[in-house]
């Protein structure tokens, strides 16, 4: 479904991912796990177009999506919901889902999927004509999960959607994450929490100083002796 | 000093302080949305006093009729403006894009002159010098016109930006861009049409004065520097801040004229603008910072 070949992205003359590649197979759950400045952000943020890369390609279903608008990739349905949620926060709850169904596609269904977010999220319905500026943080989280979800996507691509939260909100992140794969959206999972992220995944990638280092089944790698010492201090 | 004059200068500077909110409106959504200031926003009230004055002399229709062809071909100046210079100076200092807004006002105003002569111009209209006695308070016409229909614009700005989708784009890009991108908004022609919308409101403005005051290609300096004050006073990029700073300039300015000749009425808001920079620098409706 997602096809990444050997990309190259540079910051100014700061190279962040070098010769990144990886895939993405429909239905899948795959999680991306790094330390801090290891470019998993700059991977999702090249994937959305909002970031340009100087080498190499990306394909979505055999289509190639590097030359395209960040507005394209939505529509193609490929959306992220970012880290730091990156909400309308002079915006209500409400507006600020419907801003998440641009595009013909997910508009036709907007009343549906909005049904489906409050199901997933009771919170939001109850806060739903409140501003997004004014909710809690796990609130603004669920926030920016619905708004993504509200595009109808194919692939969603998830920034490190447990930062911040409390262990309760973390597991529910997590469970709600593991339905909305249920319904037959793929994931791909950008994390540091990389034990929730690899169990929950079937395949996993671990990017260190802009490469992937090492890639398998999610169980595969939370086995691995360098993952158990590195980033589980185990 | 008779309550009457006093009650008589208050109406007539509330009635142009709302044809002042709907200028300010423009400056502010422009600023509040891609935060640049458009320095050509005088320049662009003469080109909408213009599109009316001319449409006046070759059919005779009113600009209170005519408004709308002023504020739709502002639209398309505005459009065309953030395309082609905005877009480019955005992600520079503040410092950097006053040259080029300033050019632009530059071009704009000199075309003007070019175009229509460096004459001040005062049509006639039918209605000119009718008036409306309300017991001792004489209210002018053509000013009680301009402001309804100003408020009438304003209103549906309001509701342009609250209920439609470009609106809600709009007022999404402002608060976030990042987030607007990750939508799947085309930020760019979302900054173009805020930046024609804004455009079509100080042409509209401009229309509204046609009957009220005489027409020269500098006519808007004075305007452009009272709408700076108002935004101020309202707080920069705050709507409701303009439509409310704009009638308190309004009337300030018209009661100033008390106290001080009206040649100098700008003192007045210019003292506001100190006062509020000295005691709340973020404006009345300004949120923090």
């Amino acid at each position: 479904m997602l096809r990444v070949n050997g990309i190259d992205v540079f910051y100014g003359d700061l190279q962040s991912l070098r010769s990144v590649s990886f895939e993405v197979q429909s239905k899948e759950v795959i999680s991306m796990v790094g330390s801090n400045g290891a470019g998993k952000s700059t991977t999702l943020m090249t994937l959305s177009g909002i970031l340009k890369l100087k080498g190499g390609e990306i394909f979505f279903e055999n289509h190639p999506i590097h030359v395209c608008s960040s507005s394209q990739i939505v529509e193609m349905g490929i959306v992220q919901v970012p880290e730091g949620r990156q909400l309308f926060p002079s915006l209500t709850v409400i507006e600020n889902l419907e801003m998440g169904a641009r595009f013909p596609k997910a508009k036709k269904r907007k009343k549906e999927t909005m049904e489906w977010v409050y199901n997933l999220f009771p919170r939001l319905e109850e806060r739903k004509r409140q501003l997004a500026g004014t909710l809690s943080g796990g609130e603004q989280q669920m926030l920016a999960i619905g708004r993504g979800l509200m595009a109808c996507p194919t692939l969603l691509m998830l920034d490190e959607p447990s930062l911040g939260l409390s262990p309760i909100l973390v597991k529910t992140i997590f469970d709600i994450i593991k339905e909305i794969n249920g319904q037959g959206t793929t994931i791909l999972l950008v994390e540091q929490n990389v034990f929730h992220s690899l169990s929950l995944s079937h395949r996993g990638y671990v990017l260190e100083n802009g490469s992937i280092a090492m890639s398998g089944t999610g169980q595969d790698l939370l086995k691995n002796q360098h993952i158990r010492q590195s980033y589980l201090g185990l | 000093m008779d309550l009457s004059y006093v009650l008589q200068l208050t109406i007539s500077g509330f009635l142009m302080g709302g044809v002042y909110s709907l200028i300010a409106l423009g400056l502010s959504l422009i600023f509040g949305v891609m935060k640049v200031i458009n320095f050509a926003h005088g320049a662009m009230l003469v080109w909408g006093m213009y599109f009316s004055y001319t449409i006046l002399k070759v059919t005779g229709l009113d600009p209170f009729f005519s408004f709308f062809v002023s504020a739709a071909g502002l639209f398309v100046m505005g459009y065309v403006i953030q395309r082609t210079v905005v877009n480019r100076i955005m992600p520079f200092h503040e410092a950097m894009q006053v040259i080029a807004m300033v050019g632009t006002m530059m071009v704009l105003e000199n075309l003007a002159q070019l175009i229509w002569g460096p004459d001040p111009q005062s049509p006639q209209t039918k209605y000119s010098l009718s008036t409306l006695w309300l017991g001792k308070v004489m209210i002018d016409l053509p000013r009680l016109f301009a402001f309804l229909i100003a408020i009438l614009i304003a209103a549906l700005v309001f509701v342009f930006l609250k209920y439609t989708d470009l609106g809600k784009s709009i007022r999404a890009s402002a608060d976030n861009r990042t987030g607007a991108l990750l939508v799947g908004t085309d930020v760019n022609k979302v900054y173009a049409v805020c930046f024609g919308v804004g455009a079509a409101c100080v042409g509209a403005a401009g229309s509204l004065l046609v009957p009220l005051i005489p027409i020269s290609p500098h006519t808007g300096f004075p305007f452009k520097l009272t709408s700076f004050c108002i935004v101020i006073l309202g707080g920069m990029g705050s709507l409701p801040g303009a439509m409310i700073g704009g009638l308190i300039i309004g009337v300030a300015e018209s009661l100033g004229t008390i106290f001080i000749p009206s040649s100098l009425k700008q003192v007045i808001s210019f003292s506001i603008m100190i006062l509020i920079l000295l005691l709340r620098p973020q404006g009345l409706f300004g949120g923090k910072g």
